[in-house]
């Protein structure tokens, strides 16, 4: 009988992987984000009405992942951005393999801006690192207020929340008050927009802000 | 579900470490997984048991360790043990800046044999 100390972490393979990834990105002058949310929050209509929103200033390119279907890389491409589109056949998560593997699909030199749709799911992308710059989490208020508190790997690491779909705040029961103190509580240095991308309102101080962090 | 993938980055090092050690039988795998990972012991246990199976690591239980989330107050010092919830304030000062210190953890701390 014997024990034998690993001392290992268990995703390490992963790490190394996105450590790959996030070299390349840091020679070729590209900055990137990987949204997480949950289905429906409305990651997509916020790519659509940001990438609309930089096409003149920005060259940028989109990693679309789903479980299945190319319906999101469509609806990119139609605002004339370059998406690939990852499905991953069951998996609930993107991770940095999957990333590695389509980065030949784009000239990464010539792009500022490499935005990735992670497969919509509010826990399991946390643990997968993808060799991004920052983590944007998308709140939309129909969800509720309590999502941040019940769900505080993300709102903790995201970097930027998107509170999204503000102009239905009217007609439902959600403390916005209560999501900003929560993720202030988790994340002192987290930036909060709140917006609607069906509106427009609070679209343009995120595009602003979005535009001088990839210059930056 | 994303244990699943999680068990098989653990089984990929449990067989690299059999392998490097020359041990044939695995009966134990010692893993370390924080309150605050967003990993549910019961669901990693469930999937190394599916993908285990015609490795050395066939027969090998999961010794699930939890490591309790733990913080610390960055005005006092406070030292807070088993938090409930990463939000929280000091019990000594009152303070909300409290710094996770443990809690993320996700690892394979050791194999054992019977051999």
């Amino acid at each position: 009988m014997s024990e034998i100390e690993v001392s290992r972490p268990i995703l390490e393979a992963n790490q190394r992987i996105a450590q790959e990834n996030r070299r390349l990105f840091r020679e070729a002058g590209v900055k990137v984000i990987n949204i997480i949310s949950s289905p429906g929050a409305g990651k997509t209509t916020l790519l659509e009405q940001t990438l609309s929103r930089l096409a003149d200033d920005l060259a940028m390119g989109v990693v679309e992942g789903d479980i299945q279907s190319t319906e999101d890389a469509q609806r990119v491409a139609a605002c004339g951005v370059k998406a690939v589109q990852i499905e991953t056949k069951g998996a609930c998560h993107l991770d940095g393999q999957m990333i590695g593997q389509v980065l030949t699909a784009f000239n990464l030199n010539q792009l500022d801006l490499l935005i990735v749709e992670n497969v919509g799911n509010l826990v399991c992308p946390v643990e997968f690192d993808l060799g991004e710059d920052m983590k944007l989490a998308v709140l939309s208020v129909t969800e509720g207020d309590d999502k941040p508190s019940k769900y505080p790997q993300l709102f903790q690491e995201a970097g930027v929340l998107i509170v999204n779909k503000i102009d239905l705040l009217p007609y439902i029961d959600c403390d916005l008050e209560r999501i900003h103190e929560t993720c202030r509580r988790l994340n002192p240095a987290q930036k909060i927009f709140d917006l609607s991308c069906r509106t427009g309102e609070g679209m343009e101080a995120w595009v602003d802000w979005l535009r001088a962090w990839t210059k930056s | 579900m994303h244990e699943l993938s999680i068990a098989q980055s653990l089984l990929d090092i449990v067989l690299q470490e059999a392998k490097r050690h020359g041990v044939e039988r695995v009966i134990r795998v010692g893993v370390r997984v924080g309150a605050f990972s967003a990993v549910v012991p019961s669901a990693l246990t469930f999937s190394f048991d599916l993908i285990k199976e015609g490795t050395v690591a066939a027969e090998a239980q999961l010794a699930i360790e939890e490591v309790p989330l733990t913080g610390r107050c960055q005005d006092c010092g406070q030292i807070l043990d088993n938090m409930d919830s990463p939000i929280a304030d000091c019990p000594a000062c009152e303070s909300k800046k409290i710094e996770l210190t443990q809690g993320r953890e996700l690892t394979i701390a050791y194999i054992e044999t019977d051999e």
